[in-house]
């Protein structure tokens, strides 16, 4: 591809072996337009979320749209209660409580788990993996009703460390395996070269190991995030009004009848933008943590 | 749970070739870290799996708790013959089959793009992303009030700025209330198909590429014989993840649609039987059964995973 962009414009290639630098050019000239057009409709709905967010709710509800209309905070303001509806703070603390306090117990448990699994293997390890595979395939809402009734039994429904719980099973097996994966790329040469000049085991985890993976375990975190956050049907069924979190509440928050779509969508710009933060953030390794490590 | 206490020894007690006194502890040792990850899964997962199993045996509806007892397979007989239970059995696998199929075939045409080096080929790879990144249930939300809304929504909006006055104004949720949800879907889910194919195709052999184009071997031919067979197990595996995630949808299906119009899936079925009739015999019933529609699915999933594994692993 680089050989094509720097080649000079001037020079005519025998047709028969390879096609014309200048031709090619044009093609990737036009493959970037018909590119650039795909990703524009992809990206416009969330162009319209963000510009309808800033509306008022007379503008925002027009059609044709006006794509031109003042821009306002109204929406926004609206969302945090200045119309006197539900204050969204505590389903939004509590969605942040859960997820990071998920996204924690997660990590104390993965990173060992996944160092047992790769640098130091159990024997039969593979099964092991396989085992923690094997319960994310499981559906999710085959095991509601019992987490429902023992939850019941417990009296712990409408408790914000019943999601954590919950949550932390959820993402469990996605952080070994992506743990697995970013811990099996340190080398065992260097490993063994450390223990052999006296350096203990604690030393080179501390020294070694810790490093070199820390972008792995800081892209693990950000994805249990996500997925801890987004989460709705555990949410909706395992709390009430304590312990409800975001999504919970903007599927509650929409039964008001009149103009409310600049609100909408002020109030999904607010719940999605932790996740877009952690998103990009995370762009390079999101493909690793969704194939669940099996992509590099 | 003693087991956990025992901490590894000095590295020496682990490493191959070791003297068989030491093989024991050395073996408990590789297995302290792996064990509290292992037995939270195995309580917080397997057990209430059990539980269901066990239910879904049982006679039990909250509204009538004095007819609590043992049906046999009653339960299976009901949602088995239940119209509404095969109504979403297919629903489910309608959804499922055209999200997934949809989403990989834009998946890999966006992928085939973006391959290429054009000018701000990064400022387009993040903007494909950005579906991927909207939490689900304000995707659902941002769909069903901004776009399909057949008053004021921007694609009714659009036909009427390219149409003026007399354009179509289609009620998308009433007319096709499947295709709307799974429009909306295929949006959230082509981001991650595509990274997944944009992974597989930036990981294709180039030497072997170039020899090939060198040796005259047409575009078309390269892709039809090389790119294409080296795509298959990313294609595959895109195929399986997305069909275990989207078999399991339910925040687009209860907040698009509400579960009606013929678009209630096997999630959202359940989740009405559970919480609505509160008949829990009967959701455990149903829920087994998508337990095992799910083995299959994910039989095959394991196989391709493990096909890429064992791949990393002769490397």
């Amino acid at each position: 591809m680089t050989a094509t962009a720097d080649a000079p414009p001037t020079v005519t290639a025998p047709a028969e072996t390879a096609p014309a630098p200048r031709r090619r050019r044009r093609t990737n000239a036009a493959i970037g337009l018909v590119a650039w057009m795909v990703g524009l409709i992809f990206v416009a709905p969330v162009i319209w979320m963000l510009l309808t967010s800033f509306h008022s709710e007379p503008d925002a509800a027009t059609n044709p749209p006006s794509v031109f209309a003042p821009l306002t905070v109204e929406g926004y303001a609206n969302f945090f209660g200045a119309d006197g509806g539900a204050t969204p703070w505590p389903p939004l603390l509590n969605s942040l409580t859960a997820s990071i306090v998920s996204t924690a117990f997660v990590l104390v448990l993965a990173v060992p788990a996944a160092y047992a699994l790769s640098i130091r293997p159990v024997e039969k390890w593979r099964d092991v993996l396989f085992f923690f595979l094997s319960t994310k395939m499981l559906p999710v809402v085959a095991g509601l009703l019992p987490v429902y009734l023992i939850a019941q039994g417990l009296g712990v429904l409408d408790n914000i460390w019943l999601l954590i719980v919950v949550y932390t099973s959820m993402n469990l097996p996605i952080a070994v395996w992506m743990m697995r994966s970013f811990l099996a790329e340190v080398p065992g040469e260097v490993l063994e070269a450390a223990a052999l000049d006296g350096c203990s085991l604690t030393r080179s985890l501390r020294t070694i190991v810790i490093p070199m993976v820390l972008p792995g375990i800081a892209a693990t975190a950000l994805i249990c995030f996500i997925f801890s956050w987004n989460e709705l049907l555990f949410a909706r069924v395992l709390t009430g009004t304590v312990a409800q979190t975001a999504p919970v509440f903007l599927i509650g928050f929409v039964t008001s009848q009149g103009l409310f779509l600049a609100k909408v969508c002020a109030a999904a710009v607010v719940v999605s933008l932790p996740v877009l933060i952690a998103g990009f953030a995370a762009q390079d390794k999101l493909v690793q943590g969704l194939s669940l490590g099996a992509i590099k | 749970m003693s087991t956990t206490v025992e901490k590894p020894a000095s590295p020496a007690a682990v490493r191959p070739n070791e003297p068989s006194t030491l093989k024991k502890a050395g073996a408990w040792a590789r297995r302290a870290p792996l064990l509290p990850a292992l037995i939270f899964m195995i309580v917080v997962t397997q057990l209430p799996f059990v539980g269901t199993l066990i239910i879904s045996f049982m006679n039990w509806n909250a509204y009538y708790p004095d007819e609590r007892g043992f049906a046999g397979f009653d339960n299976f007989v009901r949602v088995l013959t239940d119209v509404n239970t095969r109504d979403a059995i297919i629903t489910t696998i309608i959804l499922t089959a055209s999200v997934v199929l949809v989403s990989l075939f834009l998946g890999v045409v966006i992928a085939l793009l973006l391959d290429r080096a054009f000018l701000g080929r990064g400022i387009v790879r993040t903007m494909m992303i950005t579906p991927f990144l909207i939490v689900p249930v304000a995707a659902a939300l941002l769909w069903k009030h901004a776009l399909f809304n057949p008053e004021y929504g921007l694609l009714n909006g659009v036909l009427t700025g390219l149409f003026g006055e007399n354009a179509p104004q289609p009620d998308w949720l009433t007319n096709a209330p499947l295709l709307s949800v799974i429009i909306a879907l295929v949006w959230q889910w082509t981001p991650f198909m595509m990274l997944i194919i944009l992974a597989g195709l930036q990981s294709k052999p180039l030497d072997v590429i170039e020899a090939a184009q060198i040796d005259g071997c047409s575009n078309w031919q390269i892709f039809r014989h090389m790119t294409f067979p080296h795509l298959r197990q990313y294609l595959e595996l895109g195929g399986l993840l997305g069909s275990i995630y989207i078999v399991q949808n339910f925040d687009a299906v209860f907040t698009i649609t509400s579960g009606s119009l013929g678009t209630a899936n096997l999630p959202y079925t359940i989740y009405q039987t559970f919480f609505q009739a509160q008949d829990y015999g009967r959701a455990s019933a149903a829920g087994v059964v998508v337990v095992i529609g799910t083995i299959i699915i994910a039989t095959f999933a394991l196989r391709s995973v493990s096909s890429l594994f064992k791949q990393e692993g002769s490397r």
